[in-house]
């Protein structure tokens, strides 16, 4: 069995080497060029003069293209054409590409680009969610409104009401890998694309049109990314269509990365989030009546901004049972970068919003935010006839196994966190100028795309007369660890060792039409894929030794790399030579499309999601309330991967979610200055976590259980839901500094050491 | 210009190098090693960590603002050296794979270079030696625990050759002569005299010490540097001596050796040093350019004027000397005349009564906000002398003379110390910027005067020494 084994990643072995290629390592063939693009140092205005003199004569430049030279479609949105590679007329923000440079070198490409004399006739950006608001500017004709049941009346009548408003910051994706592109031209116009994407079916996509031709003349491929998070699930298409577009005009090969500084300027990141809350509750903090409002800053292009707010209205209730509850959705246009898909997908935003309302009852009934959190959990599992209706989100989707109950219940031991709470309150009666916190905080994280027909993959593997596998699917690995795991799915089916099968580059002519890798679907979707290709020709063998040995197909068993069937046993590479020499197909494709969801995003019902995924955490912080500095003690935290299909890899993505998404709401700070331009666009400025801030005590284990849904050996989604696992880390930062005084502390995010200072102030009164 | 240096082992002569040719781009355009990445481009996130060995022995440093010139005469392993010839992998690599500590892997073979340059030097401190290292995927608990695991390990043969092999098999290239009648596109002085000539001639030109930030003049401003002064050969004008008074510091003395040499006489300061940048930052950085640029928000210099120090300037036979603050005239703005130069700066020893306060974003590897250090001199319940200087403060680094004011001569009691804090506001007004606010700026910089009295009086006021 190579299923449920604590298998590295499959190429460890090339990482730790430096041998692992990413596609600015890939040779590249003789006279290729380097581009960079020319970027607006301007928010909003319209582009009355390009002067591009000195960018054609710098030294190294052998092109230099601006919209006009584009000779068929010039856009790169992934949703509806609002996204123009290059500037036409209006420019949308600081950092949209306004001409590109080829070059002989990346260097001298980048110092061309510097060099152009743009004239932009300014006018007045809309840069913050205030301003937006106040010009109507916004996507879709009006918010979105989700929700059920006579709000006003449940708040109203509630025992208890409070109000708040939460700013919930941004994040920059900071893959380590900027983002790059390597287009190599063919005979007959068609174009061989290498991309560090998420999506190699959109970047064909955009290719296809910004050549003018159709999607079979372009064939992308992806072998691995350097980190990706949901940044290269759209944000590669410029690059990938510019160097298609120069290698057709210039006939050579073309390349293109981002230097950081621009990656960081140019492209999307995790939308910002007004929420407005006013909730009623009774007396033991259940609630009664919520009202949320989202306010998601989107930027200039619609990129995926609907469907991430969506989501963000989908988790507005993360594990809780909300009566009457109404999720009002403003998606705000404004002049900054695009935001984009980021792991969570606006999952974090909208289960942020809830917390803070069960941390903000808590601290006006004076309890611990624990007791008010399990008051509102959804119905537990069992015999829930009696509370039918507590089961239900406000999308009309019942949570069937929701076992977040046992889940915490489990935690609170192991982490000990009664006695730790209390031992925190020791400290904090004994201590003036450090305070601690601790918070547990749970997940409850749909798995599905909520654009239904997204869940859908394909597989395409062959087996060679020696026995050794090909593997390819729609899947794109970008450090998760999903080529791995669908290998092991492969090799289990066959009952042979893994070595025997070969993990290859995602590519569009093996498996067309893929949805991108998001959405935490990866292997639930591709490990099916491939599941159902292995077995198709596993039948057909099965099927010629039942015939030989006289038995049937359902008798001949795959194990331990041999095949017995009657009584005879055989090496696996025997049988393969056998279907070879029978003429037996020993190629298949597989397809696989998630059953059960049904979804209507604009009136808010159905099933958008095949099943839930959970997990939940205790942090403990203290902080420093002469600075706000603070720092993770230690992290305790449950997930829930059903039966996991490589229990490393996943724990791997806990920890690696779980630092991610503390980072999000602590350290890292996204700055505009009042002119749109980005002050955060380095490591020097935006801090991701570095080694010394993840917890000092770090434990993680596995719930265990299985998927109660028919998923890939029961297993379940794992890359998105524990970033949430990080909101214990703000809800211990609120705990720490409402330890400082009786008043409300409102703490924002990120809470930086400054934010966290500010609210000690508050809170002192 | 030629130079010449030890490549995973092999020698590599080079001629006619340019002085801007990062070793990175070096290292993956001619050399196709592309195992070494890029990440940031500014020495920031490590991806691109080299090992370089030479007579201090072996060191982490970021190779995207590294320029070949610097490596003449020296040894440098990447990520393709690190396993043995015969391809059997260091501990450290092994240890990565076991334990999980690859996801994406495009950080990887940094991490692997810092790890097992750690390794070779026995530290076992890991969160220091890989504050310098940024990875988005792992959360860093399989790096360290693949760290703790190698540990016990021993260093490959192969890896204690290089040092073994290094002083006596590599010719430093001829670095002196421009040769043909051409000026030379850069030199590299060996002594302070030979530099003090040379820039006195060449007034207009760019010293190079460790490129830690002149590496970005290039890099990410593309400015051009003019003739260069490589100062890496200056044997000179590094290291710390000890004399009557206290220490002289050459300028080349890196912040790895002001560290170490500190730690003994002012911890504090030490700690202070062990967040300036990572290990590679401190590694290649050094105090006399930490100084000469004039950051406001360089951390070597508040904690340098907070102990009194003294700096020394010499433009070619003419030497001066100063007190640090006074070097500062305003933003970008330094007493240094063309062709002058920082020689060295002069500590004198004391009681060690100086804390540094260091405010950032983020712990490790992030410049301050704030850089509150402060001396002040307590006798018989009085105080007697106090030294505050702020970093992040103004557009300077810079003494805060009425809160010392309101400190000298008064009890050494909290009603003393609220009084200095609210003078602060005399003292400065600084500015809003991604960083900080001005408001958050002046509440902390008052903040850490109670913070020494806090800490003078027992409380626990460093979040570092709670335990979990």
């Amino acid at each position: 069995m190579s299923v449920a084994k604590p298998l590295p990643h499959d190429a460890a072995a090339l990482h730790v080497t430096g041998a692992a290629r990413y596609v600015d390592d890939i040779p590249l063939p003789k006279g290729a060029l380097h581009l960079a693009f020319g970027l607006s140092e301007v928010a909003s205005g319209v582009l009355t003069h390009m002067d591009l003199d000195a960018v054609r004569s710098a030294p190294g430049v052998q092109a230099v293209l601006t919209a006009e030279d584009l000779p068929f479609d010039n856009d790169v949105s992934p949703s509806i054409h609002d996204e123009p590679l290059l500037a036409t007329g209006t420019v949308h923000y600081v950092g949209q590409p306004l001409f590109v440079v080829a070059a002989t070198s990346h260097l001298a490409a980048r110092r061309a680009a510097r060099l152009g004399r743009i004239e932009i006739a300014e006018t007045a950006p809309i840069l913050t969610i205030e301003d937006a608001l106040a010009q109507n500017s916004r996507f879709e004709d009006g918010p979105r409104v989700y929700g059920r049941g006579d709000v006003e009346a449940s708040i109203a009548g509630a025992p208890h009401q409070i109000s708040g408003q939460l700013h919930v910051g941004g994040q920059e994706h900071f893959y380590l890998e900027g983002q790059a592109a390597l287009a190599l031209p063919q005979e007959g116009g068609d174009m061989v694309v290498m991309s560090s994407t998420q999506h190699p079916t959109e970047i064909q996509h955009k290719v296809a049109e910004a050549l003018g031709v159709p999607m079979h003349s372009v064939r992308v491929e992806t072998r691995r990314m350097g980190g990706g998070f949901g940044g290269k699930e759209s944000q590669g298409n410029a690059l990938a269509v510019a160097c298609a577009v120069v290698a057709r005009a210039t006939g050579r090969p073309c390349r293109m990365r981002y230097d950081r500084d621009d990656d960081m300027v140019i492209t999307g990141k995790r939308h910002d989030f007004r929420i407005d809350y006013t909730v009623g509750f009774d007396d033991d903090g259940a609630v009664l009546g919520i009202d949320f409002t989202h306010y998601a800053r989107c930027g200039w292009a619609q990129d995926l901004s609907l469907p991430v707010a969506d989501r963000a209205m989908l988790h507005a209730d993360n594990a809780y049972f909300l009566p009457a509850v109404r999720i009002t959705s403003h998606r705000l246009k404004t002049n900054t970068q695009s935001a984009t898909a980021f792991r969570g997908f606006g999952g974090p935003q909208g289960m942020l919003g809830v917390e803070r309302v069960m941390d903000h009852i808590a601290q006006h009934l004076r309890c611990d935010p624990l007791a008010v959190r399990r008051r509102n959990f959804y119905a537990s599992g069992g015999d829930i006839s009696g509370q039918k209706k507590r089961n239900v989100t406000p999308y009309g989707q019942e949570v069937e196994d929701f076992i977040l109950p046992e889940m915490v219940d489990a935690l609170t031991v192991s982490s000990g966190y009664e006695a730790r709470r209390r031992a925190v309150a020791d400290w904090n009666a004994q201590n003036e100028v450090l305070k601690r916190g601790i918070a547990l905080t749970p997940v409850k994280f749909g798995i599905s795309f909520t654009l239904t027909h997204l869940n859908q993959a394909g597989a395409l593997v062959h087996v060679y007369q020696d026995g050794s596998i090909h593997l390819n699917h729609g899947g794109t690995e970008m450090g998760q660890g999903l080529f791995q795991k669908v290998a092991q799915v492969a090799a289990d089916r066959f009952g042979v060792d893994l070595a025997q099968v070969k993990i290859t580059a995602t590519d569009t002519g093996k498996v067309p039409n893929t949805s991108a890798t998001a959405a935490s679907s990866g292997s639930d979707l591709n490990g099916m894929a491939v599941k159902v290709a292995c077995d198709t020709i596993r039948d057909r063998m099965a099927d010629l030794l039942a015939e030989r040995c006289q038995c049937t197909a359902a008798q001949v068993v795959f194990r331990e790399g041999q095949v017995q069937a009657g009584g005879a046993s055989y090496g696996f590479a025997e049988v393969a030579q056998m279907a070879y020499q029978a003429r037996v197909s020993l190629s298949s494709t597989g397809f696989y499309k998630t059953p059960k969801v049904k979804w209507d995003r604009i009136k808010g019902e159905g099933r958008p999601f095949f099943y839930f995924a959970y997990g939940a955490a205790v942090t403990e912080v203290v902080v420093d309330t002469l600075t706000g500095e603070n720092r993770i003690l230690r992290a305790d935290i449950l997930h829930d991967v059903g039966a996991s299909l490589n229990p490393s890899l996943d724990i791997g993505q806990i920890e690696g979610g779980y630092v991610q998404g503390a980072g999000w709401l602590t350290t890292e700070e996204l700055v505009w200055d009042d002119k749109g331009r980005l002050r955060t666009h380095a490591p020097s400025t935006y801090k991701i976590p570095a080694c010394s801030d993840r917890p000092d005590v770090f434990n993680v284990a596995l719930w265990d259980g299985e998927n109660r849904e028919e998923t890939i050996y029961r297993s379940k989604a794992v890359g998105e839901p524990p970033l949430m696992l990080g909101i214990s880390a703000y809800s211990a930062l609120c705990d720490a500094v409402q330890a400082c005084g009786p008043v409300y502390a409102d703490l924002q995010t990120p809470a930086t050491a400054e934010a966290v200072l500010a609210a000690i102030g508050r809170a002192r009164g | 210009m030629e130079i010449a240096f030890r490549l995973n082992g092999e020698t590599v002569a080079l001629h006619d190098v340019a002085p801007t040719v990062t070793l990175l781009d070096w290292l993956r355009d001619a050399r196709g090693l592309t195992g070494t990445k890029e990440g940031c481009n500014e020495g920031d996130c490590g991806a691109c960590t080299v090992m370089v060995t030479d007579d201090d022995g072996a060191k982490a440093l970021n190779a995207c603002i590294l320029f070949l010139p610097q490596l003449n005469g020296k040894a440098v392993r990447t990520v393709e050296g690190i396993a043995a010839p015969d391809g059997t992998l260091h501990p450290v690599q092994q240890a990565m794979i076991d334990h999980h500590g690859s996801q994406c892997g495009f950080c990887t073979p940094g991490f692997i270079v810092s790890m097992a340059t750690a390794h070779l030097n026995g530290a076992t401190d890991h969160d220091t030696q890989l504050a310098g290292n940024l990875c988005r995927c792992t959360g860093y608990a399989p790096i360290i625990r693949a760290a703790e695991a190698a540990a016990e390990q021993p260093v490959p043969d192969h890896l204690q050759e290089t040092l073994f092999l290094l002083a006596k098999n590599i010719p430093g290239g001829d670095a002196a002569g421009g040769g043909g009648g051409q000026p030379p596109l850069w030199v590299q002085p060996e002594t302070i005299a030979e530099l003090a000539k040379w820039y006195a001639a060449n007034p207009q030109g760019t010293l190079i010490a460790g490129a830690t930030d002149v590496g970005l003049w290039v890099t990410k401003a593309f400015r051009d540097l003019g003739p260069v002064a490589f100062l890496n050969q200056c044997a000179d004008l590094k290291g710390i001596s000890k004399t009557d008074e206290g220490w002289r510091i050459g300028a080349m003395t890196t912040l790895t050796e002001l560290e170490e040499s500190m730690a003994p006489h002012h911890p504090s300061f030490a700690a202070l040093m062990r967040r300036y940048g990572s290990v590679q930052v401190r590694n290649a950085a050094t105090i006399g350019g930490n100084i000469a640029n004039g950051s406001p928000i360089g951390d070597g210099s508040p904690a340098l004027i907070a102990l009194g120090a003294r700096l020394h300037l010499r433009r070619g036979d003419a030497r001066r000397e100063m007190a640090l603050e006074d070097f500062f005239l305003g933003y970008g703005k330094q007493d240094r005349a063309p062709g002058e130069f920082v020689e060295a700066i002069t500590v004198p020893d004391q009681p060690d009564r100086l804390r540094c306060y260091k405010l950032s974003k983020r712990f490790d590897q992030d410049i301050s906000a704030v850089c509150g250090c402060l001396t002040i001199t307590v006798e018989a319940g009085q105080v007697t002398r106090a030294r505050l200087a702020y970093g992040g403060m103004a557009g300077t680094p810079k003494r805060a003379g009425h809160a010392e004011a309101a400190l000298v001569g008064q009890p050494w009691d909290e009603e003393t110390v609220r009084s200095a804090m609210a003078a602060l506001g005399e003292d400065f007004a600084p500015l809003s910027d991604m960083r900080a606010s001005a408001a958050y700026r002046m509440e902390t910089a008052r903040n850490m005067l109670l913070r020494y009295w806090y800490a003078d009086q027992g409380e626990a006021v460093d979040a570092l020494e709670i335990a979990p």
